[in-house]
Formats: C-alpha cells, structure tokens, sequence
C-alpha cells in the first residue's frame, strides 16, 4: 500500500524547497552577508562587521526615510480602509433592500469596475500619470484649471510640508479599487438574515454597518492592513519616478528603498544599501508580527 | 492510523490560509531588490588574449584577429558615431578582428554584473543618468591605464604622440591621482544660453558684469518673461555649476581646486559664499518656483517657446534640443557675469573641459584593443566623423577644421577663443558622487529660497567632511 510513497513525498516537496531555498531564503542570508562588508559591487568586498549598521545610526537620510515609513504606516492603510469600506458598504448594501435582499446603490457593477481600474495599471503608469496631474505649472491636470481661474498653481510635490502628503494621495488612489473588491467578497458572505433582523428591529444604515458589517468583515480587515502596511514600507517606484531629486524636496518624501537604491546604484555602497535593506527586513518583520498580535480577536461564528 | 493534529479545531481552513498569507507577505518586502545583484563577488581574472607583434602600423601590439566589444551609451550623441564612424575605422586597421556592438541607456544596469562576475567588455561609452561611478571602477582596478595610449604615436603623424594631438586638459580631466584612466571625447563648454533671436528683437545685451545682469533681469521680467531658471526636479547640478563658476571668478581657481581636495572649509570660502548670496537674490527675484518640480526638458522647451529667458548649461543643449527649438532661435552662450572690478579672473573666464567619458576594462579579454580602438577615435578621421554626425567638437585639435558649427556651438567655441588661458574645471561630482547629491539639493534649498547662503555652504561643509572622514570612500587629488 504504502510503496512508493516516500519517492512521492519528496519529490513533491524537494523541488518546491529547493527553488525557495535557492531564490528567496539564499538572496536573503547573502543580503546579510553583503551588509557586514564594504562592497563596491565589482571586486571581491572586504569583511567591516557592523561598520555599516554603526553609520546607520548616523545618518539623516535613513532616519528621515524610517520617519516617514511612520507616517505612511499609520495614514495609508487607515484612510484607504476607510475610503474602501464605505464604497463597498454603498456597493453592496448601500441601497434599497428588494424581495428582503439588501442591494447596492444604482450603478453598483459599473462602480466596481471603475473603482478597479488604477488596480490594472502598472506602478511606473501611474506615477508617470500623476506627473501630469501635479505638474506645477499651466500644463498639469489640477494647476492648469486653477490658473484658468486666475488662482496661484499648488506646487504638490514641490512644497517640503505637503509633498509627502502628494505622494500618499497616490497611494491610495491606486490602492483603494482592489480593497473595494476584498471587502465586497467580504461582506457577499454576510448571510442576508442578519441584516433582515436587523432591519426589522429598526436599525438605520449607519447601525448596520457598524454593528453588523463591521465586526463581520474584521478577519478581512486585518488581513487589509497587514497588506498595506507592507506596501506602506515600499512605495519606491512612485517616489522614484514622482518625487523631485527622487525623494526630495531635500529628503521630505524619501523612503528606506529609496535610499536603498541611491547608496548601491547611485553611491555604488553596496554592502552599506545591504545594511539598509537588512534594517527593512526586520521593520517589517516587526511590523507584520505587532499587527497579526494585536489585531487578534475572537472571530464571530456564524 | 491517520495522522491527526494536536488541536484539530485550531487547524481549520481559515487559520491555515492567514498563515500561509502571512508567510508569503513577509517574503515580499523591498530587500528583494537587493536580491538581483547579490553574488558571491567573485573575482577570477578574464583569460586575456596575447599581444601581437607591433608594427609602425600597430603599435600598441593588438592581436588582429582577436574580438572586441563596444558598449555604447545611446544618449544626447546617439549610436550613429559608433556604428558609422569609429568602429569601421577599426575594421579597416584590423579588417580580421570581429566588432561586437551594443547600445544602451542604462549603463551600470548592463554592466553592473557583468564587472561583477569578472567579464567586462573591452570598451565602454560610461555616460548618462546610470552611468558607473568612476571613482568606485578606479578604486577596484577595473579601469585600464591609459598611459600607453597618450604616449603612442598618432594615426596621422607618426612623429605626434596621441597626448599632443589633444587640447590642453584633456588627459588631467580623465585623471585619477595623476594616473590617466577615462578619456573625455567631447569638447565641452558650459555658461548661460539664450535665444539670440529674442535678445536681438527686445535690444537686449549679454551681461558682462554683475550690475548689468541684474538690470538685464528685471527688464526681461518687465517683458513678461521669466528671466532665468533651471530644473530642480532632475538637473539642480547645472545651477550649482554657475554658483561654483561664479566663486572661482570671484575668488581663482583655486577655490575649486580646494573643494575637489577636500580642504577644510574649502566650501565655506568667502567667494563661494559671494557667489551664493548672490545668485540666491536671482533665484528669489528673477525665476520661477514652480521650476524646482520641472525636469531639465520641460524647462528647456520653455525657453524653446521664449517663456524662459536665460538657461544654464553645456554645449550639448542646442543638439539636445534641436527637434523643439523654433526657426531662427539662434542658441548663444554667455559667460558667468563678473561679480566686480576685484575679481581674480577676467569676465571672459569660463567653466570648458573635455566631456563624454570612455574608459577600457583593464579586465577585459582585449584591453589593447580596446587601446586602439581610442586611438582610432583619437584620429582626424575618427574626430572629423564624430563632429559631423553629432555636430559636437571633440578634443581632437585637428578634428573639427573646417567644420561649420551650429550658432550655439559656434558661439561657445568663440567664447573658448576668448578666455584664452582662463579655462577651469571642476572634479568632485565625478569623484565623489554623495557630496554631488548634497550640492544639488543644497542648490534647490538655496535657489528656491528655503535657506541662505550660509546655510547653503555650512551644509555642503558638513558631507564634505563627513565623506573626508570616511575611510571606506576612496580619495583623490589634484
């Protein structure tokens, strides 16, 4: 009966191992390595130990990235949940109820799609995108119907206190369709009853959501701000592409990647941009492992 | 007996997917970026090819059938040059040697692993936004000396060696602590363009002193045109390039000399700090502050559409612009006006130095190949092909003779004629590539008035002394 199940088992498991070992595990533990030497990318790199992580210490540029991850942690992923549970809430139980199943506002399905589109498009699309929209003269999207109307041009990703502000706009822009769809999944699986009952004891919309859809979706939820915590630690390609300087007004939009790019391609750092990715690696870490334990809460059965 | 969990109700499908989510979010993260170029940085040398006998006809001893790879950089000058003129002029000194040609816009991204894992080609074009920090390829070895080549004697006069066919400077500018490494090809002058045109039509002269540009400013803004920018969002070094040409007016040129050495306080010196406050006053009065989110091409199109007065640069501008620039618009350079009567050098005096950096992997297969193939380049032909397809001057003394320059390139090269013996340059951004990136945002900081000209010259200070401190950045002098 059992022959030939040994040979079954690890042929199944040894390849799959052996490509994640190879492509993920070994990059990483390499990562590690780089990080500890003063590499310049070409000849062989000389062992410094914690040279690089002693200089992080050190350095502004990496501080004020770390800070502004801060900022990016907190604000994207509450404002995009925010913007997304409400559009989903109208788009599936936003409007009329009919024959005692709750629907969404008129035009829901049109919505949905539309609300998906910055989904679809790639990163670089959108930043190249946005360079029209905040163009801080007569030929952007936004400043050009302010000057048609006689009023000072907003100088988005320009100003130090509002660039970083520009560059979260987009983030969210482009973040907010496919949370949409999640929550829609989401809340597809509330069974209609509750919100029957509900409605019959006389709650109001407000009511239901946040005593029925809320507390339903809070699995979802948790696994939205995980996800967007992450993208909140990336965000190098909008900065890349949209910010002055590339991340600046002087450093005011710059993120660990950022910089992680400027010191091994720019600086040619290599070992240095190592330390930093490493920084990263445990800040994320970090992270995932606060929000998983702190979010946790008994999941309401139904 | 099947096999059962422990707690079979912990195990159910939803805790199982979280976990596996979780397991592959975390495996996403950034650091993956570093993955691509992380390898063991192996060093085994090339196995380079044998010289071959040398000749009158060959004197750095090429092997003639051995390959040779040539990576163009396909940027303002294109690939044309290469393809049509240096590479058939190999062939026909060495018609049995195979020429392998590439074209890119991103150098260090081609190149990058392939110095990495020790098999570099033997030429390469190292120029545009990613181009390969030189300082880093010297400090490594990979560059080839190119002591053997300045020294040989040129294509078209055996009597000449190569080194005095070349205009004055152009071996110290490829020079690391006295060794030559790079060649710089293009004859490159930088100052201040206007519309020839524009200035003709509204009376308007070239600023020769300091007072004459400041009234030559407010009566273009009383025009309605903004007298003077540049692009923060990509190009703040072409304003930093007028700051630090104006204190080397002010101050000589050894006020340059000392911030390429690293001296102490070397940006604090007082010309620097002249030349700062005054241009920031330009800056507050006379530009635009909406430029500082512009990149270099949308403020050189304005100037194209006569809404931008006055733009500082290099002569590679009008080739740059060409397809946008109007009929008749007439590119002209002006030299950085004078500060006073006091200043160390003429108003003629301007920033030129050679441009448009080459360089042989000294760990290439054919590096004496790729010798020749220099000077090949180096020759009449090579030099008068180069100027007549990209209409740029090289160093090449001889090369363009004869040639019609377009009228900016035309007028940067009569305002070389006049400064005479008070030509400069300047070296940290090629040396030092973090203390460029601190001069450029200092710049922004200064010309879009967030910061004063003290702030602006303590701030640049400080990395320059951080990076003089640092024992992991190489150091070089002139």
């Amino acid at each position: 009966m059992r022959h030939g199940k040994y040979p079954f088992v690890i042929g199944f498991l040894f390849a799959p191992v052996a490509l994640y070992v190879t492509f993920v595990i070994w990059p990483y533990a390499q990562a590690f390595q780089i990080s500890m030497t003063n590499w310049r990318g070409l000849s062989a790199p000389q062992w410094v130990g914690f040279d690089n992580y002693r200089r992080l210490f050190d350095d502004g540029a990496f501080w004020k990235a770390v800070q502004h991850h801060g900022v990016l942690l907190l604000a994207l992923p509450l404002i995009t949940i925010a913007i997304a549970l409400f559009f989903a809430f109208l788009l599936n139980v936003g409007g009329k109820s009919s024959g005692g199943q709750r629907q969404g506002v008129w035009g829901a399905k049109f919505y949905r799609v539309v609300f998906f589109f910055p989904q679809v498009l790639a990163v670089a699309i959108i930043a190249v995108l946005f360079q029209m929209v905040y163009r801080p003269n007569e030929s952007g999207l936004i400043n050009g119907v302010l000057m048609k109307f006689g009023l000072e041009p907003i100088l988005f990703l320009v100003r130090p206190n509002l660039a970083l502000w520009s560059i979260l706009a987009v983030l969210v822009w482009q973040a907010v369709g496919f949370y949409v769809v999640l929550f829609s999944a989401g809340m597809a699986s509330i069974p209609g009853e509750i919100y029957e009952a509900a409605e019959m004891d006389g709650a109001t919309r407000v009511t239901l959501f946040f005593r029925v859809t809320l507390p339903l979706l809070w699995d979802t939820l948790q696994v939205a701000w995980v996800y967007l915590g992450i993208a909140a630690f990336d965000a190098f390609a909008i900065v890349a592409v949209l910010s002055v300087d590339g991340g600046g007004p002087d450093g005011a939009t710059t993120v660990l990647a950022m910089e992680i790019y400027r010191n091994a391609f720019v600086y040619s750092k290599y070992g240095y941009a190592s330390a930093m990715g490493v920084a990263l690696f445990f800040l994320t870490l970090t992270f995932a492992a606060l929000t998983l334990r702190l979010t946790k809460r008994e999941s309401v059965e139904y | 007996m099947s096999i059962t969990p422990e707690h079979p109700v912990a195990l159910d499908r939803r805790t199982v997917l979280r976990r596996a989510a979780a397991v592959g979010m975390l495996a996403t993260p950034a650091i993956g970026l570093l993955s691509a170029c992380a390898t063991s940085g192996s060093d085994k040398e090339n196995e380079q090819v044998a010289g071959g006998t040398k000749s009158e006809k060959n004197p750095l001893g090429v092997k003639e059938d051995a390959p040779i790879e040539v990576v163009i950089f396909n940027g303002g000058y294109g690939e044309k040059y290469a393809t049509d003129v240096h590479e058939p002029l190999y062939k026909t000194a060495f018609p049995k040697a195979e020429i392998k040609h590439q074209a890119t816009q991103a150098v260090s991204t081609v190149l990058q692993p392939r110095f990495a894992s020790g098999n570099p080609p033997e030429f390469v074009n190292n120029s545009g936004e990613k181009l390969m920090d030189f300082g880093a390829l010297v400090a490594d070895g990979q560059l080839q000396d190119l002591t053997e080549l300045w020294d040989a004697p040129s294509v078209d006069d055996p009597a000449k060696k190569v080194r005095d066919t070349v205009v004055p400077g152009t071996i110290e500018a490829g020079s690391f602590n006295g060794k030559p490494y790079v060649l710089y090809y293009v004859s490159t002058v930088f100052g201040i363009w206007y519309s020839g045109k524009l200035f003709k039509d509204n009376g308007w002269a070239p600023a020769k002193t300091w007072e004459e540009f400041i009234t030559l400013l407010t009566a273009i803004k009383g025009k309605g045109i903004t007298p003077y920018g540049y692009a923060g969002a990509n190009a703040a070094y072409y304003q930093w390039n007028v700051i630090l040409t104006h204190a080397a007016k002010i101050g000589g040129v050894d006020v340059l000399k000392n911030i390429d050495n690293l001296e102490d306080g070397a940006w604090k010196q007082d010309a620097v700090k002249q030349a700062a406050t005054a241009w920031a006053e330009v800056g507050a009065k006379f530009s635009d502050k909406s430029f500082e989110g512009l990149k270099h091409t949308d403020v050189q199109l304005r100037q194209n559409q006569y809404k931008v007065a006055m733009y500082p640069s290099g002569d590679w501008l009008e080739g740059e612009q060409k397809k946008d620039t109007p009929e008749g618009f007439d590119y002209q350079l002006m030299p950085v006006p004078s500060m006073s009567a006091s200043d160390k050098l003429p108003a003629t005096a301007l920033r030129a130095t050679a441009g448009e950096g080459y360089f042989v992997s000294a760990k290439s297969k054919n590096p004496k190949g790729g010798l020749e193939y220099m000077r090949q380049m180096l020759s009449k032909a090579g030099a008068k092909g180069f100027t007549e397809v990209v209409k740029a001057p090289t160093v090449v003394t001889a090369g363009s003779e004869g040639f019609a320059f377009p009228p900016g390139v035309a007028s940067s090269q009569a305002a070389l004629k006049a400064a005479g013996q008070d030509v400069f340059n300047l070296y940290f951004d090629g040396w030092y590539k973090e203390l460029d990136t601190e001069a450029r945002t200092a710049t922004n900081e200064l010309m879009f008035g967030r910061i004063n000209a003290d702030a602006f010259v303590e701030r640049i200070q400080k990395r320059a002394d951080a990076i003089k401190k640092d024992s992991s950045v190489a150091k070089f002098k002139r």
